[in-house]
């Protein structure tokens, strides 16, 4: 298990690989996995999109 | 279970007669208009055609039931609710007739001496999120405000737990449909069409229903837009501790995780991020988001239903679902349509 760095909900991971993309079911973010043992995981890089202009 | 619907056609009335033609415990006995009695409800509703040949009738053919429904206009049901609940054993009323608990505040926000406030201290706000417990038992069932309950589930978490300790500023933007099935020039298409127009900018009567629900000060101000349906309240308010993102997570999640129709959708990714009206028409959900501005501590919530649907009669459903012990979702399982 893992927490959302996002909302701070658990996040059931199987053998979870350095680099891969998991998405919290709760808030929908996507998240890196940065480090497998211990796991920790950041915010995956995001395409950014132009809004207000 | 027989279940009559009093006041049927309007929009609200409507919208109760599709979900309870669908409900498959609910068998509808009659449905009454003064206006179009003897008349097809389909010749006033014509999305039901081809599934009910029911007539309307007149309030003075009134039988008994096991549920009344009431769809009347604001006013009219304070005055006759005695007579109706000799006819049912229990009702669920739409207008805001019986939502405040406080006699005296019909005076202050609907200008009149309400004639049967006895029954008032007995009904029940009618939003299960807040009132599960009390709606399974009540007799009477007083369906709120859909402006109102847009403000009222955005806030309620963060009120219940102490977190807004200064007024909560709330600004709605609403559709047509809120207005009701009666025309006045007000809403005649040329006037109506296009305009984000300010009404009542202070001392709408749902102000009372948010203060008396959310317990805290609250300023509001609706705006009605270029919609049919939906609602989306801004709601403002500024923290006195300097919360994380994750910390609001929490408290919402404390109190809409198991709830079926609340969702929380702050998206950090594609088009619809934010709580969004357009996709909620025809279901009986409230999305909720928020973001929150570290600089000055403001906390922006934002909130979006269907005002016809979890504003009023989707949300009265949910009530009888709970009143009944059927399950909540039951009839109501439709979600929204996309691309709308």
């Amino acid at each position: 298990m893992a927490e959302c760095i996002e909302c701070g909900a658990q996040i059931a991971l199987s053998k979870p690989e350095k680099g891969e993309i998991v998405d919290c079911l709760e808030c929908g973010t996507e998240l890196e996995v940065v480090t497998d043992n211990p796991i920790a995981l950041a915010l995956a890089p995001q395409e950014e999109e132009d809004w207000g202009e | 279970m027989r279940v009559g619907i009093v006041g049927g056609s309007g929009y609200t009335g409507g919208e109760l007669v599709r979900l309870l033609l669908m409900h498959p415990e609910v068998e509808i006995s009659i449905i009454t208009s003064e206006s179009y009695k003897g008349k097809m409800v389909k010749r006033v509703h014509p999305n039901l055609r081809g599934v009910t040949d029911l007539k309307f009738s007149g309030m003075d053919e009134l039988d008994s039931y096991d549920l009344l429904c009431c769809g009347l206009p604001h006013g009219m049901t304070m005055e006759r609710m005695p007579e109706f609940l000799e006819h049912a054993d229990r009702v669920i009323d739409l207008s805001g007739d019986f939502r405040l608990r406080n006699p005296e505040d019909y005076q202050t926000w609907y200008g009149v001496e309400h004639p049967n406030p006895e029954l008032l201290s007995e009904a029940v706000y009618g939003i299960p999120e807040l009132h599960r417990e009390e709606i399974r038992k009540a007799r009477l069932v007083s369906g709120a405000g859909c402006l109102a309950t847009s403000a009222i589930l955005g806030l309620h978490p963060l009120a219940k737990e102490g977190l807004i300790t200064g007024t909560a500023v709330i600004d709605s933007k609403v559709g047509s449909s809120a207005t009701g099935a009666k025309s006045s020039r007000s809403t005649h298409h040329p006037e109506r069409s296009g305009v984000v127009r300010s009404y009542k900018p202070t001392m709408h009567r749902h102000t009372a229903e948010m203060e008396q629900e959310l317990g805290v000060d609250a300023a509001f101000s609706p705006h009605a837009v270029e919609m049919v349906r939906g609602i989306l309240s801004t709601c403002h308010i500024f923290l006195d501790e300097p919360l994380e993102e994750k910390d609001v997570w929490g408290v919402y999640r404390s109190a809409y995780g198991d709830e079926p129709f609340i969702r929380i959708v702050k998206e950090k990714s594609g088009i619809y991020r934010y709580p969004e009206p357009k996709l909620l028409i025809g279901s009986n959900y409230c999305d909720i988001g928020f973001e929150r501005e570290g600089r000055n501590n403001r906390l922006v919530v934002m909130s979006a239903i269907d005002n016809l649907m979890k504003g009023a009669a989707g949300q009265a459903v949910q009530c009888l679902n709970v009143m009944y012990g059927f399950e909540e979702t039951l009839g109501l399982e439709t979600i929204g349509l996309h691309p709308i």
